[in-house]
């Protein structure tokens, strides 16, 4: 039975350790994924700040139309549909990558559709913060740039890093799509080996392996923001806890279309 | 000494301009400790985020040892603040710090040296009297001690004013007393001065020697608390010492004299008095009488008996006592 199994083409593909295998699927998914999320906050994690803080009574009060513009962006780039997003900012990864196709071609689409959702996602996490916690702040005579950096940010922590857990399985996902336009990884090997060549085998197990990274990557998550929050107590707290963030990870993440 | 010169402060709202404050006038010297006393609504929490501009008023002056706070740079606003210190009713302390990083926090800003900054800190959880919380988090505290770290953050800055915004609401009240002890004890030993928002009478008494009225914006009566609370002069302020008198029927039948405590002994046998000295049975029939620092203030309202002969003696007895004044009622009383 294993014999038979280890002579199927599509196993013995499978377990290559060259750029055709499992293993270099799994690590082209990690990294895309890894590259992107970085990516995505470092453009999506001020803007969140920014949409929070630059409210009229916020503590750094921006322009009104600066603000309309900024949310009208983060709208429009969230509407656009991922594959349609795709193709689109082909010139963009052009310019910046000298290439539009393989798999660094499909960071650039990833970090488009991310960081508007990112942005989102870290306002709503930073306007969980008790307004209390920053009038206290501002009556010790905090610049807005310290109420960011030593208040807002802090503080709300465990749900950012909630959000970090939802925008990393979110951009896993979608990292799937990227064998649309050529790029690696388990979506790619799914799609372009286990479903255009009829390889049922490879499609299977690109499937699974997906589901379990991301299962993975869920628990990481929701346990690292659980034990990073100071505000829990007991052990059925904790528990309490890991179940909120389990469900606003599930509620939050996006199946498919857009961000 | 701060001086509240003219303050008013209007907000926009749907159906117009909402005053909050209306030309309030206050003066607060230095090292008193400072009542600001209303219902919900009368402006309380503006007037107090007026002194340290969390509200910028619309009009008026806010004048800390003569400066004029309104006419501060953002930056020079800031520095201010850092002098007048400001506790909660919801102790605001940041959730994700121990209690020492939470005392840490003001002269983090500052730009203490952090060695300094924690020597510092412990002492102040000395004073609140938990030395052994430094590594504690606020949630795994009660209320009072929350408070406790609040207040030792509030004076990490070394200020000069402290502003308690409704500070022990939100407490039980065998723990506001142990945190008002501690506020009056702070302003003895420190010399601070302290401004105490709330709604509650029994906070005033307990530890204010100043107090202002506040009523829908405006600041009815201000004095001692002693002068204040013995004799309220406007409906607002009887509305406060005296929560409970309802409006007087006419009874129609005896007649009513209304009899006000201005700090004679409590002990002494009034009302017993009168019927054996002078031979007038006299009925209780309201009675709102408050003991501050031993001395009875508040009022009574007793009913005698419709002979002017009965009245006449009583009256004359009542009036020759120290310490109290007694007015005949028509019946309808307010």
């Amino acid at each position: 039975m294993l014999n038979e199994w280890m002579q199927n083409p599509e196993v013995i593909r499978l377990l290559q350790l060259n750029s055709d295998g499992l293993l270099f699927a799994i690590w082209e998914t990690l990294y895309v994924t890894i590259i992107s999320t970085l990516f995505a906050y470092v453009i999506g994690l001020p803007l969140g700040v920014l949409a929070v803080v630059g409210e009229e009574n916020g503590v750094l009060p921006l322009p009104k139309w600066l603000m309309a513009v900024m949310n009208t962006v983060i709208n429009i780039l969230r509407s656009v549909p991922f594959l349609i997003l795709m193709v689109v900012v082909i010139p963009l990864s052009r310019l910046i990558l000298q290439t539009s196709i393989g798999t660094n071609a499909t960071i650039v689409p990833l970090i488009v559709a991310a960081f508007p959702f990112v942005a989102r996602l870290v306002e709503a996490s930073l306007r969980e913060i008790d307004s209390g916690v920053i009038e206290a702040a501002q009556s010790m005579g905090c610049s807005p740039f310290q109420i960011i950096t030593k208040v807002i940010l802090p503080e709300s922590r465990p749900s950012l890093i909630s959000g970090l857990t939802t925008a990393f399985i979110t951009i896993l996902s979608y990292g799937a799509m990227a064998g649309a336009i050529g790029g690696g990884g388990l979506g790619s090997m799914a799609l372009n080996l286990g479903y255009q060549r009829r390889m049922n085998i490879i499609l299977w197990v690109s499937v699974v392996v997906l589901v379990i990274l991301v299962q993975i990557f869920q628990s990481i998550g929701t346990r690292a923001a659980v034990r990073t929050d100071k505000r829990i107590r007991s052990q059925a707290d904790k528990k309490k806890a890991r179940d909120r963030h389990k469900k606003n990870v599930r509620q939050q993440r996006r199946f498919p279309g857009a961000m | 000494m701060i001086e509240l010169r003219n303050l008013s402060k209007t907000f926009p709202t749907e159906e117009g301009l909402f005053t909050a404050l209306d030309q309030v006038n206050l003066t607060i010297r230095d090292g008193d400790i400072y009542g600001i006393i209303g219902m919900s609504g009368a402006g309380k929490s503006t007037l107090v985020r007026c002194i340290n501009l969390l509200e910028r008023p619309t009009e008026g002056q806010v004048l800390i040892d003569g400066e004029d706070l309104m006419s501060l740079s953002p930056a020079a606003l800031r520095e201010k603040r850092r002098k007048i210190s400001m506790i909660f009713q919801q102790f605001n302390l940041l959730m994700q710090r121990t209690c020492l990083d939470n005392i840490c926090f003001p002269m983090e800003i500052a730009g203490v040296p952090k060695a300094k900054a924690r020597q510092r800190a412990k002492e102040l959880l000395e004073v609140v009297g938990l030395p052994d919380k430094a590594e504690a988090y606020p949630a795994m505290l009660s209320g009072g001690q929350k408070q406790r770290v609040a207040i030792a953050r509030a004076l990490a800055s070394d200020p000069q004013v402290l502003l308690c915004d409704e500070a022990t609401s939100a407490l039980d009240p065998t723990t506001t007393r142990s945190i008002l002890r501690l506020i009056q004890d702070i302003n003895r030993r420190l010399g601070i001065t302290v401004i105490v928002i709330t709604h509650e009478m029994a906070v005033v008494e307990e530890i204010c020697s100043h107090v202002a009225i506040l009523d829908h914006g405006h600041v009815m009566e201000t004095g001692t608390v002693e002068e204040v609370f013995s004799n309220p002069k406007t409906e607002a302020g009887r509305k406060l010492v005296y929560p409970d008198e309802t409006p007087q029927e006419a009874s129609g039948q005896g007649r009513m004299v209304r009899i006000v405590f201005k700090g004679g002994s409590s002990q002494q046998p009034l009302i017993a008095s009168l019927a054996i000295d002078c031979g007038v049975k006299a009925s209780i029939l309201r009675a709102n009488t408050k003991t501050i620092n031993g001395q009875a203030f508040g009022t009574m309202l007793i009913g005698l008996p419709e002979d002017e002969e009965q009245v006449g003696r009583a009256m004359a007895y009542l009036n020759s006592q120290p310490n109290l004044t007694v007015e005949e009622e028509t019946g309808n009383a307010e």
